[in-house]
Order: C-alpha cells, then sequence, then structure tokens
C-alpha cells in the first residue's frame, strides 16, 4: 500500500509539467478528440439521410420522366415517405433520438445513394444491357405485383430449410459429441468424416433424385447433409479440446459420465460448435437455392429460375432482395442466440 | 481465532496412507529416459490432521496430489483412506488446483454448487451452496462469471467448490500459490478458519516455507528426482502462531538449512 501510494505521488506530477511544455497545445487537442465535436458530429449526421434522399428523388425524376407512370410510381412514393420520415426525424431529433438511429443513419443515406446511382446506371443512362439490368422502380414493382406468390414462396423456403438444417444440427451434433468423446467411435468415424464430410452435398443431386421419393424430402436430406458435415467436424474438435484440468476438475467433485459430457464437455465446446453452426447455415443456404432450382418445384430458388426462363429479370432481382432479407434475418437471429448462449464468454475474448 | 487442540474436535476428516507409492512416467519419445516422479513414497495421515508438503518445483507434489486424488494411477504401491483403497476420483476427496480452474461458462454460484449437481443432490442442499457463498465472503458475487473475478476470489470459490461436497480430505495444491503476501496471509487465515470448522484431514502442497509452517501441524519435506519423503518436522506451537516469534524462526531456519545445505 506504502510503496503504491508514493509511486502515484511521484508519477503523476511529472506527467503533469512534463505535457505542457512537450506538446502544443495537448489538452485541448486531447478532449476535442472525444467530447465536443462528437457531439456535434453527431447532430449532422441526421441531415444526411434528407439530403440523400432528395437527391435521389430528383434522379428519380430526371431519369423517368419518359417512362409511363404507373410503371415508377411506387419508387416514387417510397422515396417521397422516407424523405417525410427522415425530415420528421431531423425535427425530432433534439428531443428524442436514440444511438442506434445516429448509428444507422450514414448506412441509410448510403444505401438510398447506392438506389439513386443503380437507377441513373439502368433506367437514366442505360449504360447496362436493359432486360438484364431493371432499374430499382421496376424491381420494387414486381415486388409489390408478385407479393402473393413471393410470400408464398418464402415460406416454403423457410419450412424446407428449418427442417432440413434442425435435422442436420441434431444428427450433427449427436455424432460430433460422439466422435469428439469416444476415441473408438473416433477410430471409425473420423475416416468416414473426412471421405464423405467435404463432398459438396449439392454433389448428392442426382442419387437423391433417383433414391427419394419426393424432391421435397430429397432436398431436406441434401440440406441436412451440408449441415451435418461443418457441424460435427467443429463440434467433435470443440469436445476433444475440452480442457483436461476442467474434466479433472469435475471428477474430483464426484462427477459421472453424464455430468462429464453434457455439463463440462458440450458447455466447454460451445464456442467451437457455433461456428460450425454458422458454417453449416451458409451451406444450407446454397444447398437450399440449388435443390429448389433444380428439383423442388416451390420455394425463392425456383421462383428464380422460373423468372428466369420467362427473362423476367426484374422478378429475379425482387426474389434476390427477399433472399437477402431472408437469409440476413436467419443469420441474425442465430448471432442473437450465441450472444446469449455464449454471455460467459464476454471480456474472455474479443467481443 | 480460537485456539483448538485439534484431536479433541469431533473430525470430519478421514486417514490418509500411502505405501510404497510408486510412479513412473513413459518416456515421451525413444530418446527420452523414463521418468522417475515419485519412488517408494510412504507416509500416513491422521484424520484431521493439517500436513503441509514442501519440496523444490518438480520433486512430484502435483503428482502424488493427482494419484491421492484417484485422478492416476501409481506404478506400484497403495494408497488408503481409512481402510479402502483409491481406484478412482471421489467426492470424498476435493482437490484444489494450482490454477482455480472454475468453469468459466457458469457463474460462481453454479461453479460452487457443481459438485451437488454431480452427485444430485442439488435439491436437498441447495441452502449449503448461501452458507459457502458467506463463507468465502462471496455473497455478493453469487452471479459473477469467473472472468470477472481477481485471482484471490476465484481460488475462494474454486475453495468452496471443493469444500461443498463435504470431503474427507482435501488436497490443496499451491491454493494460495498465485497471491500477493498480504493477500496470501488472509487466505491463510481463512483457509485455517475453515479447517478448523469441520477439521477435514488437509494436505497442503507449498513452496512457501512460512506458510507451511504458520498452518500445519506436520511438515513433510520432499526431495526432487525421485521424489520421496526426505523428514517430517512436528510443529508444535500453539495457534494462533506468531510469524516472528524466536520458535517460528528458529524452525524455519532449520527447514532452509535443509533445503540449502547438499543431502548427505
Ligand atoms: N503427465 C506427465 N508426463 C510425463 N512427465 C510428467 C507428467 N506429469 C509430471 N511429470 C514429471 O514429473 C515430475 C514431477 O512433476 P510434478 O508436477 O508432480 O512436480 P511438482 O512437485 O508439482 O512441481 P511444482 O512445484 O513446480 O508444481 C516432473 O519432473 C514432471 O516433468
Ligand atoms: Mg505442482
Amino acid at each position: 500500500m506504502l510503496f503504491a501510494g508514493n509511486k502515484v505521488n511521484e508519477v503523476a506530477p511529472l506527467k503533469e509539467s512534463a505535457q505542457p511544455s512537450n506538446v502544443v497545445e495537448p489538452p485541448t487537442g486531447a478532449q476535442k478528440k472525444h467530447e465536443p465535436p462528437a457531439e456535434k458530429r453527431r447532430w449532422q449526421i441526421f441531415f444526411t439521410v434528407p439530403l440523400a434522399t432528395a437527391t435521389a428523388l430528383a434522379l428519380h425524376w430526371l431519369a423517368s420522366r419518359q417512362e409511363p407512370p404507373g410503371e415508377t410510381h411506387l419508387y416514387t412514393y417510397l422515396l417521397s415517405g422516407l424523405l417525410v420520415v427522415s425530415i420528421v426525424a431531423v425535427a425530432l431529433q433534439s428531443l428524442w433520438s436514440s444511438d442506434w438511429m445516429r448509428g444507422a443513419c450514414p448506412l441509410i443515406a448510403a444505401a438510398v445513394l447506392f438506389l439513386a446511382g443503380w437507377e441513373m446506371a439502368t433506367s437514366g443512362f442505360r449504360w447496362l444491357p436493359m432486360p438484364y439490368f431493371p432499374g430499382p422502380a421496376a424491381v420494387l414493382q414486381s415486388l409489390v405485383t408478385d407479393r402473393d406468390i413471393l410470400f408464398d414462396s418464402t415460406c416454403h423456403s423457410l419450412l424446407l430449410l428449418l427442417c432440413g438444417y434442425a435435422l442436420g444440427v441434431a444428427v450433427g451434433l449427436f455424432s460430433g459429441v460422439c466422435i469428439g468423446w469416444s476415441r473408438q467411435v473416433r477410430y471409425w468415424g473420423m475416416p468416414l468424416l473426412k471421405i464423405v464430410g467435404p463432398i459438396p452435398a449439392t454433389a448428392w443431386i442426382p442419387l437423391a433424385m433417383v433414391l427419394s421419393p419426393s424432391a421435397m424430402v430429397s432436398a431436406m436430406a441434401l440440406i441436412a447433409l451440408a449441415v451435418w458435415f461443418p457441424v460435427t467436424m467443429l463440434t467433435a474438435s470443440g469436445v476433444s479440446n475440452t480442457r483436461a484440468a476442467y474434466l479433472d476438475v469435475a471428477r474430483t467433485l464426484g462427477a459421472g459420465r453424464a455430468f462429464l459430457i453434457f455439463r463440462v464437455a458440450i458447455p466447454a465446446a460451445l464456442p467451437s460448435i457455433f461456428i460450425g453452426l454458422f458454417m453449416g447455415l451458409g451451406a444450407s443456404f446454397l444447398t437450399l437455392v440449388v435443390a429448389e432450382t433444380v428439383g423442388v418445384k416451390s420455394g425463392l430458388g425456383w421462383y428464380v429460375s422460373w423468372a428466369q426462363g420467362w427473362a423476367e429479370y426484374r422478378k429475379v432481382y425482387a426474389a434476390l432482395l427477399i433472399m437477402a432479407a431472408f437469409f440476413s434475418t436467419i443469420m441474425t437471429a442465430l448471432f442473437k442466440v450465441r450472444d446469449r448462449v455464449l454471455v460467459w464468454q464476454k471480456g474472455v475474448i474479443k467481443w | 481465532m480460537v485456539a483448538v487442540s485439534e484431536n479433541t474436535v469431533a473430525t470430519e476428516g478421514a486417514s490418509l496412507r500411502v505405501k510404497d507409492v510408486t510412479k513412473v512416467f513413459a518416456a515421451r519419445d525413444s530418446t527420452a529416459e523414463r521418468m522417475l516422479a515419485l519412488d517408494a513414497m510412504s507416509f500416513a495421515v491422521a484424520p484431521g490432521e493439517l500436513v503441509s508438503i514442501i519440496g523444490p518445483s518438480g520433486c512430484g507434489k502435483s503428482t502424488l496430489l493427482r494419484l491421492i486424488g484417484g485422478l492416476d494411477f501409481p506404478t506400484s504401491g497403495e494408497l488408503y483412506v481409512g481402510t479402502e483403497a483409491i481406484t478412482g476420483p471421489s467426492s470424498e476427496r476435493g482437490l484444489v488446483f494450482q490454477d482455480p480452474c472454475l468453469f468459466p461458462w457458469l457463474t460462481v454460484r453454479r461453479n460452487i454448487q457443481a459438485g451437488l449437481v454431480a452427485l444430485g443432490v442439488l435439491r436437498e442442499k441447495r441452502s449449503e451452496v448461501n452458507y459457502f457463498l458467506r463463507l468465502v465472503g462471496l455473497e455478493g458475487f453469487a452471479d459473477v462469471y469467473p472472468h470477472h473475478l481477481s485471482g484471490g476470489m476465484a481460488q475462494r470459490v474454486a475453495l468452496a467448490r471443493a469444500l461443498i461436497t463435504h470431503p474427507k480430505i482435501l488436497l490443496l495444491d499451491e491454493p494460495l500459490g498465485a497471491l500477493d503476501a498480504f493477500t496470501r496471509m488472509r487466505m491463510q487465515d481463512e483457509v485455517l478458519d475453515l479447517w478448523q470448522a469441520r477439521l477435514t484431514t488437509t494436505l497442503l502442497v507449498t513452496h512457501d516455507i512460512d506458510e507451511a509452517i504458520y498452518m500445519s501441524r506436520r511438515i513433510l519435506i520432499m526431495t526432487p528426482r525421485p521424489g520421496r519423503v526426505e523428514r517430517s518436522i512436528e510443529v508444535d506451537l500453539p495457534r494462533p502462531r506468531d510469524r516472528s516469534s524466536a520458535e517460528f524462526l528458529d524452525l524455519r531456519s532449520e527447514i532452509l538449512k535443509l533445503f540449502t545445505s547438499p543431502v548427505s
């Protein structure tokens, strides 16, 4: 204690006296970086969205003068609505604003500007060949006109994806824990895993079509297979890498095998298991879309190839938009689950 | 602290007997020679006794505790708790490792109750968890994850976790090794209090001669390579012990001499 006290007394004044003489204007410079300018920048950030939206609206008006109004009025409404909302937000932000809004403003503005750029490149200057690259207004139009069939396709895709993913995760966790825990299972299971696992699930499509009674079932099995491999691999490595000390501690507490597996090895392996779940999710998206394109007669993948068959590229883009929203929502949901399950890692690792 | 005569209070502890225990570690590769970690080691500990083991690094202290804990098996020789031979780990023998080794995915409370969960008696004994939390002074940290604890706090949690199953023998592998001098002295008193409350047979591995004299009734001094008990020294000082009393310092210099003078 005494020693610590001395140290502080000696060092602190030194620092204070040294700073002003060495640096030209250190206190203001150091403070400026943190408090007032940040506040100011935050305040201005709210203007980015209405400015970007107004620009996009003006460009849209220029670009769509020759087109029939029915084709583009939805996009006009969308931009106008956004403009009104953002202006209201600017007006209200002195009263109430959240960090979330501040953080989102530059991103929203950039997205709106991207839409404007896209519109100029397509329906504006027609730099890109027309049927293949429709403008945002046309895509929005098909999104709305085809909403029923798109909704239906999304539901089908969701059902197929969830069934396949759940099956793959369940089997993958089971086989992963077995391979990771038991030396005997590892001896027989690992070669199989190493040979069969790396084959992309989509390569099994010809076989799956022959074997299974319905396209739905075979697609589900393929998705499950795609998920199974990474989940098994990372679960097995997580379980077998459990620190021996944790197992030793548990055994001196009187733990039986069930406790060692379910309350020590699996929790210790969870960070690794989640990596497997994420990799499996990515693989399942890919397999889903391919399976729907070639076999299943429903879902977003099927919709895309169907629209392409009719050369309705605006519909293709509409479906891609839905897919992006659909997949990223699922991804985000899994991240949320991970954050909850692995709260204990907060502070242990770079979060 | 109250002075307790160690054999009059009813004890929860069991006796421990180590008989001719030899432990040879297999060679890591063909060029390395086999490692004789413990060589025909023998000693006994009476019920309720607190015995320290000191010895230079690498003399096989941790190996010995692992053998008694049942985590490892001797190459030859026998180990007994009471009259029963040790065949594997059991909640009767609590082991606190040098590194507290808390389960990072469990809160302090859940770490402490892990032993009760493992034995399937959590429901009946839930109140004990609070008792042990209070005993080690961590009620306020019950719902904190181990990462947020200081080294000393983590060590106390590890101690509570080992104690909750009411072991008959407590094996402490340098539990205070990582602490600073002040915390260390406070923790020594805490461990002594715990021991005096229940008189669990305790085997304390340490590098610190002062700690060994302050805490224990008997000190086993081990020699390295191969490890065996070189001497057993009775500490007959009254408790609480005064670290600066003449008897304390005499004993200390006697033990120091053992380590510095070449073994005959
Ligand atoms: N699993 C093992 N395999 C091979 N050799 C081992 C193993 N564990 C310990 N040893 C060897 O046995 C000897 C005794 O090790 P041990 O860990 O018991 O020493 P220690 O007395 O606890 O030392 P310290 O005070 O530094 O903790 C060491 O020389 C070590 O190299
Ligand atoms: Mg050791």
